[in-house]
């Protein structure tokens, strides 16, 4: 069974084609295909969010790269919350308009499930529950997998998410954009001891909060102007990742979960693979680290969680719309 | 209006006390540098208007949503580079709803931003890194006729 998914949550135009819930046909990622090509020297304001203007471009891309014409695939999905309204209304729109011209379901999917079932696209036979840590610009937090479709959000972040710390402090460093990767980088030269900045919130329940560390990168240089940035990239970053591991832990052994799992952006980040790794070794736990093009937005993982829910669910009604709020249950 | 709030508690308290003087279509333009407090502010408002959600920092999300007495829309232009990606955000839809709109950076907005609106800028004070001042600049007629009613609602805080 073939489901074409679309994610336009925030900024990338995704699509993909997955056989069967998991074997990826074709996955485009708007930002990685040359549009410039596709639009024939007509050039649209790419760096915006301008998804209308990439939809069918990025569809058309994901159809030719599996292989496949409309009438091959047996549903189509998109994501449809949480994220921009305006967004998210592209890619429902278009999921529903190709289900109704081609006559096959349309089922509309969580982010945020989409993100959790991107380990299974990977690596299908995880042993349950998995305590799986979500990180991203706009998400942090952790939860509790039993199994598709069953899902407990344990805590997340109160105020910034961990990769909207990463970028901020870059800012702040006057490293470039994307900022995650820049501190990433520059923290292998650093020394992780050199300032002590606060773990916020850390051996207190399973919630987040990154706003007062990103104050602290602040107040820090505004008072040491001289500081070595690859010391302050990489004593926040150590801040960083050992509140998320140690949270991850504290998941972990509440639900009693044999599998660490990590997701979302800023689980491309080189530290905190290494320290997941390690917890899972010190442990006796097995962990699951997707590759990076799983980790971040893509629409393989919509696909993917779309073959799950039409078992589980049914179709979704063609009158449903896109939620911005939509929450994980 | 300059108001210093000693503590990110004070500067919830301070929005706190602003809460009960809005209605829906009202517009809050908040500014200031990373860590200043703008989206600590933006909890304050949420809790006096019984938002029960955690308020979260919309920098990458770009647009929050909160159902509360009245509800609230929290937008960030932090990572916007070009208006016409404010336009792309369904800015001119967003304000003119029934909703309170709060927008951090929207100081860069100039033309985009309604007549009618509350500024409040937030900086570190000079003296003392954990103290903010908070200034708050109303704009527009349904702010004017409202100045008395903001004064009184700050006067418990100390003057910046």
């Amino acid at each position: 069974m073939k489901i074409l998914g679309i994610e336009t949550s925030c900024d990338e135009t995704a699509v993909a084609i997955v056989e069967d819930g998991r074997f990826v046909r074709s996955s485009v990622v708007s930002s990685q295909i040359d549009l410039h090509a596709r639009f024939g020297g007509v050039v649209p304001e790419i760096a915006s969010r301008a998804h209308v203007q990439l939809i069918t471009a990025v569809i058309a891309e994901a159809l030719v790269e599996a292989g496949c014409e409309l009438s091959d695939l047996d549903a189509v999905a998109a994501c449809h919350g949480p994220g921009l309204a305006g967004a998210l209304l592209v890619g429902v729109s278009a999921a529903k308009a190709l289900a109704l011209a081609a006559d096959i379901p349309y089922v509309g999917v969580n982010h945020l499930e989409g993100h959790l079932h991107a380990a299974w696209l990977e690596e299908p036979d995880l042993a349950s529950p998995l305590a799986v840590l979500l990180v991203s610009g706009g998400h942090t937090m952790v939860v509790a997998v039993e199994d598709h479709g069953k899902y407990r959000v344990l805590g997340q972040t109160l105020d910034d998410a961990a990769g909207e710390a990463f970028d901020k402090v870059a800012r702040l460093l006057g490293l470039g954009y994307p900022g995650g990767p820049a501190i990433d980088r520059l923290a292998r030269e650093g020394d992780a001891r050199a300032v002590s900045f606060p773990r916020p919130m850390m051996g207190n329940g399973f919630d987040f909060s990154f706003a007062g560390l990103k104050t602290a990168v602040a107040y820090h240089l505004r008072g040491a102007p001289d500081s070595v940035p690859a010391d302050i990239a990489a004593s926040f970053q150590e801040a960083v990742v050992d509140t998320l591991v140690s949270k991850l832990l504290a998941a972990a052994d509440e639900i009693d979960a044999p599998t660490l799992v990590i997701g979302g952006g800023v689980a491309a980040n080189s530290r905190l693979r290494e320290r997941v790794l390690e917890l899972a070794a010190s442990t006796g736990r097995q962990a699951f680290l997707p590759p990076p093009e799983l980790c971040t937005d893509n629409g393989a993982m919509i696909a993917a969680t779309a073959w799950w829910r039409l078992r589980l669910d049914g179709p979704t009604p063609l009158d449903s719309g896109a939620d911005p709020s939509l929450t994980l249950r | 209006m300059r108001i210093r709030t000693p503590s990110a508690e004070a500067t919830r308290n301070l929005a706190a006390a602003i809460g009960p003087l809005l209605a829906g279509g009202d517009v809050l333009v908040l500014a200031g540098d990373l860590g200043a407090g703008k989206t600590t502010f933006t909890q304050g408002l949420g809790a006096s208007l019984g938002v029960t959600a955690p308020i979260t920092s919309p920098t990458f999300t770009l647009v929050h949503e909160y159902p509360g007495r009245l509800p609230i829309v929290h937008i960030d232009v932090y990572r916007l580079e070009h208006l016409q990606e404010v336009h792309d955000l369904g800015f001119d839809e967003l304000v003119g709803g029934d909703a309170i709109v709060v927008v951090e950076w929207g100081d860069v907005l100039g033309p985009l931003l309604p007549p009618d609106r509350l500024h409040v800028a937030f900086e570190y004070a000079p003296d003392d890194e954990n103290i903010r001042v908070v200034s708050l600049i109303p704009h527009g007629p349904t702010w004017a006729i409202r100045v008395d009613e903001l004064t009184a609602a700050i006067s418990g805080f100390e003057v910046g």
